[in-house]
């Protein structure tokens, strides 16, 4: 990483590959006049020490590095060097996981799909009798519905927990959601400093029943009723995010839930979708907070 | 323009690119992330485009 000058009209952009996202950033700010430092953050090396605090202090790092990993651990190192980095390591390291994720949507009141979470394979077994079918098994870490299985009866079940004790300790949390019934789609919300900026319903793909657009869902615009941004704004506050997206689910019985508040947003689809300039209005919040220092 | 390692085809590299950025063949469908030449433009390499923990 090179030195900058981590004045207030200078952004770092941490990434681990330009995509559409980054690349509009990039050119927002340039249109702002504002200069754009871009890191790759696989070329990122960071002493550990006070003496770094003066290379790093005060600066506002924009954080998209797409790999959990490398973003949560980056974000620690510049954050405890004095940086600025959105979102700061507590959103980071909330909203990657959906296990710690739920609890803060429970402790705020957020209404969220019910969980339930077992830490071996016996228990794992007795809580889905317990919780009931079909359910929704998620690894607490992970992205783009990688690993998601829906459940539909016990035999399935009993097949996916004995394949995940062949596997890293990680899944061997298990973390059990209902099964929302729901239309088939959700809506993807931009959460831009205190307000959504734009949102859209993300449709399943053919014969699929998650909606990631990884998995070939199609977009649409959804309107930013009160309602909607009302509960997005209690998501986004109860995990401390500044820039975040915002997943919902529309269920038949209970209204809108939050099942995720996703820390490093993709935003591609909704801004094709909407028109919406977020990258624009990302540059400004991001320049906002530097000026505040 | 450079030509892709997989399949030969051309790979146009637009003028507003920048280093570290995705370009795909347009036949093959292989990614590539541009990276600075010594001549000063820009080479290839094959891109990672998906990891374990990747994703929002």
């Amino acid at each position: 990483m090179s030195a900058g000058n981590g004045n207030s009209n200078t952004l770092t952009i941490l990434y681990d590959t330009i995509r559409w996202e980054e690349k509009s950033l990039i050119e927002a700010a340039k249109k702002k006049g504002v200069e754009t430092e871009n890191i790759d953050v696989k070329n990122l090396t960071i002493r550990l020490d006070e003496e770094s605090k003066k290379k790093y202090a005060g600066r506002t790092v924009l954080q998209r590095s797409v790999s959990y990993f490398k973003s949560l651990h980056a974000t620690a190192a510049l954050e405890g060097l004095g940086a600025s980095v959105i979102n700061p390591l507590r959103v980071a390291s909330i909203t990657g996981n959906k296990l710690f994720a739920h609890m803060e949507f429970q402790k705020a009141g957020v209404n969220t799909p019910k969980a339930i979470a077992a830490f071996s394979e016996e228990s794992a077994a007795a809580a889905l009798e317990e919780f009931g079918y079909p359910a929704v098994i998620k690894p607490t870490v992970g992205s783009w519905g990688r690993m998601i299985g829906l459940l539909r009866d016990r035999d399935a079940a009993r097949a996916v927990i004995e394949d995940r004790e062949h596997m890293f300790p990680l899944y061997h949390i298990y973390y059990f959601e209902e099964f929302v019934k729901r239309p088939p789609r959700d809506i993807r919300a931009i959460v831009v400093g205190d307000h959504v900026v734009a949102a859209i319903y993300r449709y399943s793909g053919d014969g699929e029943w998650k909606t990631n657009m990884a998995l070939g869902g199609r977009a649409e615009v959804c309107p930013v009723t009160k309602e909607l941004e009302d509960i997005c704004m209690k998501a986004t506050r109860a995990v401390g995010g500044q820039i975040v997206g915002v997943d919902l689910m529309e269920s038949d019985s209970d209204g809108l839930m939050v099942h995720e508040v996703n820390n490093t947003t993709e935003f591609k689809n909704t801004v094709r979708v909407t028109g919406v300039d977020i990258p624009g209005q990302m540059v400004d919040y991001a320049l906002a907070l530097n000026k505040k220092g | 323009m450079v030509n892709c390692p997989e399949c030969d085809a051309e790979i146009k590299i637009p003028a507003d690119s920048i280093e570290g950025e995705i370009v795909t063949c347009p036949d093959c469908g292989a990614s590539y992330e541009l990276v600075k030449a010594a001549s000063g433009g820009f080479d290839i390499k094959p891109a990672q485009v998906v990891g374990e923990d990747w994703g929002q």
